[in-house]
């Protein structure tokens, strides 16, 4: 009875099994995977900023802003693996500039984050003059599209890239120094910062990290529609969030894992795609929603506190 | 204790799920040839536009015995695309989509098209993928409309300006062509055209701008309300007697009109939109042949 989240996603499938014959066709499978990995991808840099316990709400429209930001590179004939490279350096600075605004500028990461974010917005919706920028038609796009519409084995490109952030973020979490600072400084920061470790720079990391993944997170849902929307991400962090904190990660920081974030993730994605199955009306589902995040939250909850 | 939250979030969701879904579940099991499945895609259900769109749909499916889904993409083009892929999964017949952008929509209009499942597109258009029908509000019609409507109110003839909408956009031509042509069948003369940008506070600026220039004006169109309400407001300051028609009959733009104010508004018709959407699904998948652009007659709102 260790691992509540998973329980949580074994209860949701069996129920789905049983409501809908639908549900376990690999068609559906694949869709729900294929939903599931942009808010995955956030997630996991969301699950580094909360496990050092701190936020990053800014994601939504980093995503945003490099989505355009690499439709307008596209659309203007750049090659897709400069654009796919530039887009990332591009997510991974707006993500050092909220690491040094925390870190240096001692801003609580929650305001400093909210900054970001609406700046960002403001930015992105400047540079798209709020108009969507489209890739068809240019000589990359083709290429560019797959890397949210192609498969590879029959398996969607986006699938990939979910389980190798997944397999990545799990290794730096386990294996690397990096990543036993991250859970050091969560638990316990002025512990951390007496003993030797360089703090700002494990801040400077996490922050970095958050703004590289939802730069990739941009450029996927940008590939997958051909298309960059000026509100493309718009209240992205908060279902990031969602899928960090159902898989169990406190939101204190110190505590959590990345295996977690996975099924957090995989939970709200099939919530999603289990709703509309079963024809909820969408007034309704979010409220679903709601509840069975609440609920899940607070398993969690007596768990912890029962031991 | 872990026990009891479990089975609360078993009965919770198992009661939640059964009971919004209405029943519509256990009737998608008792086969696919039972009755015809219509998915509906819409942009955002926050927008009372929408809203009616959606309802309009819904009772012509009530009518005609389809089963209807509607799922919301909440203005979201990557929900959008998750919708339809979702609708694909549940095999529906048809989808109806109401895009959030035109360009964004194209991929999931593509994913329909592989999987074999005709598109038809509601109020705005897909500028790629295979559709069967597009079915929008006729915006020249309702300019002709306001046209005609100014004609009449000053016995055909007198001085009009016309207040157009962002340059280029699709309702600023097609609501300045009915109104053009309708004016060129008269002895009216528009003595000032000019872009107000579909915004009130330009509206008010540019008809300014206006009457400082012309001595004599009897009547505004304006391609949207916004922009009339704006003129309504430089006029008022004038105290001229010049009578305004709008386009869109928002809250603000029918209570001008209820009031007097304003002399009327043209008014699209969302449910109009949906019930037509669901009876031209219909009748593609009953085998006869569709229209591919469906214009939807508009209404003129005037006091009373």
């Amino acid at each position: 009875m260790k691992n509540k989240p998973l329980i949580v996603l074994l209860i949701l499938c069996v129920i789905m099994s049983i409501l809908n014959d639908r549900f376990w066709t690999w068609g559906n499978i694949i869709t729900v995977l294929r939903q599931t990995s942009i808010n995955a991808v956030i997630a996991t840099g969301m699950t580094f900023a909360i496990l050092i316990g701190g936020i990053d709400l800014s994601v939504g429209s980093v995503l945003a802003i490099c989505g355009a930001i690499a439709a307008s590179m596209i659309s203007s004939g750049y090659d897709v693996v400069l654009t796919v490279v530039l887009t990332l350096l591009l997510g991974l600075g707006i993500g050092l500039v909220n690491g040094v605004l925390i870190s240096k500028g001692r801003l609580q990461p929650f305001i400093a984050t909210l900054g970001t974010m609406t700046l960002l917005r403001g930015v992105t919706l400047v540079y798209t003059q709020g108009k969507p920028i489209r890739t068809t038609g240019a000589e990359e796009s083709v290429l560019f599209s797959k890397i949210g519409t192609g498969y590879f084995l029959h398996i969607p490109i986006p699938i990939y890239i979910m389980i190798l952030v997944f397999i990545i973020a799990y290794f730096i979490l386990r294996h690397l120094r990096i990543g036993r600072y991250i859970y050091a400084l969560g638990s316990n920061e002025e512990a951390t910062m007496y003993s030797g470790i360089k703090t700002d720079n494990v801040k400077l990391f996490v922050y970095s990290a958050s703004g590289l993944l939802a730069a990739l997170a941009g450029i996927i849902v940008t590939a997958r529609l051909s298309s960059a929307q000026p509100t493309a991400g718009a209240g992205y962090e908060l279902d990031a969030i969602a899928a960090v904190v159902l898989g169990g990660t406190s939101m204190a920081g110190g505590i959590g894992a990345i295996s977690g974030t996975v099924i957090g993730a995989l939970i709200i994605g099939l919530l999603n795609n289990a709703l509309n199955l079963l024809q909820v009306p969408s007034y309704y589902q979010d409220v679903a929603k709601g509840v069975v995040i609440l609920i899940a939250v607070l398993m969690d909850r007596k768990q912890k506190a029962a031991r | 204790m872990k026990k009891v939250f479990l089975m609360l979030l078993v009965l919770v969701l198992a009661v939640g799920m059964i009971g919004c879904g209405g029943g519509g579940a256990s009737e998608d099991n008792s086969g696919a040839d039972e009755g015809v499945t219509l998915g509906l895609v819409i942009s955002t259900l926050n927008n009372p536009f929408f809203v009616d769109l959606r309802d309009g749909a819904q009772a012509k499916a009530d009518e005609l015995g389809a089963k209807l889904v509607v799922l919301d993409s909440q203005d979201d083009s990557a929900t959008e695309m998750s919708n339809v892929e979702d609708l694909i999964t549940q095999g529906v017949d048809l989808i109806m989509i109401n895009p959030t952008d035109s360009d964004a929509v194209g991929n999931a209009v593509a994913a329909a098209n592989e999987a074999g499942i005709p598109v038809i597109t509601l109020d705005r258009s897909a500028n790629s993928g295979e559709v069967v029908a597009h079915i929008a509000s006729d915006n020249v019609a309702g300019g002709k409309m306001a046209g005609e409507f100014i004609i009449e109110l000053l016995g055909g003839k007198g001085k009009v300006v016309e207040l157009e909408g962002i340059p280029g956009a699709s309702a600023t031509r097609d609501r300045g062509e009915g109104f053009n042509a309708a004016i060129a069948e008269s002895d009216l003369e528009v003595v000032a055209r000019q872009t107000a940008n579909f915004d009130r506070a330009e509206g008010l600026s540019v008809m300014e701008n206006i009457l400082q220039a012309q001595p004599e004006i009897d009547a505004v169109f304006a391609h949207n309300d916004e922009m009339a309400l704006g003129a309504l407001e430089a006029i008022k300051a004038s105290g001229r007697d010049i009578k305004v028609v709008g386009f869109d009959a928002t809250d603000d733009a029918v209570k001008a009109v209820q009031a007097g104010e304003m002399a009327a508004t043209v008014q699209q018709l969302p449910k109009e939109i949906g019930s037509i959407g669901v009876e031209t699904a219909m009748k593609y998948l009953g085998g006869d042949d569709v229209a591919e652009y469906i214009p939807v007659e508009l209404a003129l709102v005037t006091k009373e």
